[in-house]
């Protein structure tokens, strides 16, 4: 990365409160002047927008900010980096790049902040966005011929898919880079599932690309010998059966459900699903962190709505009756009680946007 | 049972010379401290004037070696305390056999390896970069592969073995000069490596550092009818390729011609399919003062991008009827029966109908009845849509809204106090029946508020916590009601990422959806979002 004039003290603030107010002109504003002073575009991408958007996930997540304003942050903040890039960016000279978010992801803003970063960098760049379907993709793949995928995954729910479509991916040829806290904070869940490489960050997917990474053509190779199982499969299969069965049984187990409203019913069920996709992708991978994180994550943000860690405890107790036949998502659901048991203590930190 | 009969005497000792001799393995007869006592003609002749055995082997049992330029075998045999048998089997031709059929085995596993890494794309960029790949890392020291010449240019990829890829462009007169490249090109058959003269080759064909070309070999890359282009192969060691290297370099560019040509094919169609294609995706939505506009669009099949959903707006547009009344700013999203490319062309029609339409007829209600009587056909009665016009007209700080409906779900208005209403419009479909009935509706937008248009396959949806439950009218005017304050772009991502995570993944119907809002005067902490951008 080039060196780069420090931002003033308190852009990060006044950048912050613009879009929180979706105030599109003048945090596009804010940030073309910044440039046109002489600040690096590629740090207001990653150090002025990126932290902005991660704050906004936090307010979220502490419930000080509604889904309404989280999202007029992020679109106002997309509004920015797309005039910004308008003007900063250098006729491509490098290769081809296909962004894209796995299919059912709707985080883009991570992989559309690296793709512009590319595109500062002189790639050419073809940023497909969120929840792109694996055979668009892949006839994307065939049209345009690109050197490299960058694939992101935010949600570890997303691997299974994410998993589809880099095989599919590498299939027609092309090396796909992954990135995304889905893949895991050290990327062990991208290897797992055979990506050509992983960054942690975007300014590490960019040196990677820089530095000519032309990684072997893979053969094809399985790695997920635990899957041998079923266990996965099957919770898949009875999804929505197991669903349905535990939140019939919630209201009995835990009373205070019986006065919800029809909205707060299906926050409950959205909860229960998560509960249950979590599972599944632990299963998929074979790590209970990754269900083990996502509780802890949720009883944050619960508690942060008032909602005792107890109604997650009597959902995760109603599900190992459902899947005494599971071993392995028996010893998931295990830990998963023992994590909650530890207890959530106040100002928890719920700054993962996990979800 | 007959068998060899035991001889009770011995023969003569000539005889068991000649025995020995007889025998094409070496045998010797060493006492116990290896001295050789006996040998035979072989023997003689595969080690020639060895006194002890010790000389050519340390191991007192057997040995594996190469000696005087051949692959020796030899183990020994005790026949008495004081005297051991070695035979010394040669193995020149056993593994001259094993190598051969180990080259062999290594020809095929190239070719399936090449033949699965080249059928793989489609993308014409990525099989000629493929076939130098592997043409650099199995054939030769450097592949280059020339494309046929274009306007006097040709293009060529070229790979080095353990380097990155090249590309480039040169002179067609410079590619001439390379012997045998034209004919290659022409796809004249491959001209023998030996009468190729490599001094003659330009210097940017390889790179500087490559250093003297030992051997050369051009090969055309046979494709549907014309080549797809030349496999050039260098070598850095003198002397020709083999012939066995150059038939399967011929092969190889037999598979490669095969893959660049298919995608050749490919291109060619997707570059038609995609101008076809054009008008027929969701449009760019135009820029219209003090109007926020978004789209959003789902097709149910997922590779293609077109279905029978389809929306569009219009700014204001000065009169061209003889009337003399503008063509108001109008959106309008609609939903034809099918799914596909069938229904994306009959929507692509009406889009294209109502944008002529509009500028001789702008209210809603006759240009429906209008619309209805174009698409009206008597030989195929199929051919129906359901759609919402709206055609929108300042008024103070907001807009005046006139909607029509023909047989299509009621717009959903979210306002900028929160809350939801429906546009009570309603009506029969498009393009089935002379008389239509159309009920329009006039509402007014403030600040702040957002008129959603959108297609059945929204509600319709299926999935949730049973899995085949419709997102329903309902939960979507409460997904709506929710999204209070944010822009048109951030409503409609919203609603299309909970109707995703509702359908999980499942299969759905078109999904479109069309939102416009007034932009809000005052934001909740005192900006003013329409703001023009501050003097610096």
């Amino acid at each position: 990365m080039t060196a780069t004039t420090p931002l003033r003290h308190g852009v990060d603030e006044q950048y912050l409160e613009l879009i929180g107010a979706g105030d599109e002109w003048g945090a596009t504003d804010l940030v073309l002047t910044l440039w046109e002073n002489g600040a690096d575009p590629e740090q207001l991408l990653l150090g002025l927008i990126a932290p902005a958007q991660v704050r906004v996930g936090e307010l979220w997540a502490a419930n000080e900010w509604s889904v309404a304003r989280e999202h007029g942050a992020t679109a106002t903040s997309e509004r920015a980096i797309a005039a910004l890039v308008a003007r900063a960016a250098p006729r491509p000279t490098l290769g081809r790049i296909t962004v894209a978010c796995t299919d059912g992801e709707w985080h883009a803003l991570p992989p559309r902040l690296l793709g512009e970063v590319l595109r500062l960098r002189g790639w050419r760049v073809d940023f497909l966005g969120a929840n792109v379907p694996g055979p668009h993709l892949v006839t994307h793949l065939h049209q345009t011929g690109p050197d490299v995928v960058a694939l992101s995954c935010a949600l570890p729910t997303r691997l299974p898919r994410a998993h589809a479509t880099l095989t599919a991916c590498q299939a027609v040829g092309v090396p796909v880079l992954a990135g995304g806290r889905g893949f895991g904070a050290d990327g062990r869940h991208a290897r797992l599932l055979g990506a050509d490489g992983w960054a942690a960050t975007a300014t590490d997917a960019a040196d990677i690309l820089d530095s000519g990474w032309n990684p072997p053509a893979r053969a094809p190779h399985d790695d997920l010998a635990h899957l041998a199982d079923e266990e996965y499969t099957q919770l898949v299969r009875q999804r929505h059966g197991i669903i349905s069965g535990v939140l019939d049984r919630l209201r009995d187990a835990y009373p205070p459900m019986r006065a919800y409203d029809a909205r707060q019913a299906d926050a409950t069920a959205e909860d229960v699903t998560h509960i249950v996709d979590f599972l599944a992708a632990a299963l998929y991978v074979d790590d209970a962190t990754v269900f083990t994180d996502f509780l802890t994550w949720t009883a944050a943000v619960l508690a942060a709505r008032g909602v005792p860690a107890s109604a997650l405890t009597v959902c995760l107790d109603l599900l190992s009756t459902d899947l005494r036949d599971f071993p392995r998502a028996g010893e998931l659901l295990k830990s998963g009680l023992a994590e909650l048991a530890t207890g959530i203590s106040p100002g928890q930190d719920i700054t993962r946007p996990e979800r | 049972m007959t068998g060899i009969r035991n001889v009770s005497t011995p023969p003569p000792t000539h005889l068991l010379h000649a025995v020995l001799d007889a025998t094409a393995e070496a045998v010797l007869l060493c006492d116990d401290q290896g001295t050789i006592l006996l040998a035979n003609a072989a023997a003689h002749r595969l080690l020639p004037g060895l006194l002890t055995i010790r000389e050519i082997t340390d191991d007192p049992d057997s040995f594996d070696r190469e000696l005087h330029g051949r692959p020796l075998r030899g183990r020994r045999q005790p026949v008495d305390d004081a005297h051991d048998v070695w035979t010394v089997h040669d193995c020149t031709d056993e593994t001259a056999r094993l190598a051969a059929i180990a080259e062999e085995r290594e020809r095929t596993a190239f070719l399936v390896e090449a033949s699965r890494r080249l059928s793989a794309s489609l993308h014409r960029g990525r099989c000629v970069r493929t076939t130098v790949e592997l043409a650099a890392a199995h054939l030769a020291d450097a592949a280059v592969v020339v494309l046929p010449p274009a306007r006097h240019r040709v293009e060529w990829v070229r790979a080095v073995t353990g380097s990155r890829f090249e590309t480039g462009v040169m002179k067609e007169r410079d590619a001439e000069s390379v012997p045998g490249l034209s004919e290659a090109l022409a796809g004249f058959p491959p001209v023998p490596s030996r009468w190729l003269d490599q001094t003659q080759v330009p210097a940017s064909l390889l790179p500087a550092g490559f250093g003297e070309i030992g051997a050369l070999l051009v090969t055309p890359l046979p494709g549907n009818g014309v080549p797809a282009g030349a496999l050039i192969l260098a070598r850095r060691a003198p002397g020709a390729f083999a012939e066995s290297e150059e038939l399967q370099a011929r092969i190889f560019a037999a598979r490669a011609g095969g893959a660049i040509s298919a995608a050749v094919l490919y291109q060619d169609q997707v570059e038609t399919t995609a101008i076809l294609q054009a008008d027929l995706l969701p449009p760019d939505l135009p820029h219209i003062d003090g109007l926020e506009l978004a789209g959003a669009y789902r097709p149910a099949k997922d590779a293609a991008r077109i279905g029978g959903d389809f929306y569009d707006a219009y700014p204001r547009t000065p009169s061209l009827s003889p009337s003399g009344t503008d063509a108001e700013t109008m959106v309008v999203l609609g939903d034809v029966v099918g799914k596909g490319p069938k229904a994306a062309v009959l929507a692509g029609k009406v889009r294209q109908t109502l944008r002529a339409l509009r500028l001789l007829e702008g209210r809603p209600e006759p240009l429906l009845r209008v619309l209805n009587q174009a698409l009206m056909d008597p030989r195929d009665r199929t051919r129906f849509v359901t759609m919402v016009l709206a055609s929108m007209v300042r008024d103070g700080d907001g807009w005046r809204v006139t909607a029509a409906s023909g047989g299509h779900p009621p717009p959903l208005i979210l306002r900028a106090r929160g809350g939801v209403e429906a546009v009570p419009a309603r009506g029969t479909l498009i393009g089935v029946t002379g008389p239509i009935r159309v009920e329009t509706a006039t509402v007014r937008l403030g600040p702040g508020d957002l008129l959603l248009l959108y297609s059945d396959g929204l509600f319709e949806a299926r999935g949730g916590v049973g899995g085949r439950d419709a997102y329903g009218e309902d939960r979507l005017a409460d997904s709506l009601a929710s999204c209070r304050d944010m822009p048109a772009a951030a409503v409609v991502e919203r609603l299309e990422q909970l109707v995703s995570d509702w359908i999980n993944g499942a299969g759905h119907d078109d999904i479109a959806m069309l939102a416009v809002r007034v932009p809000p005067r005052i934001s909740e902490n005192g900006y003013h979002p329409a703001s023009f951008r501050r003097a610096r």
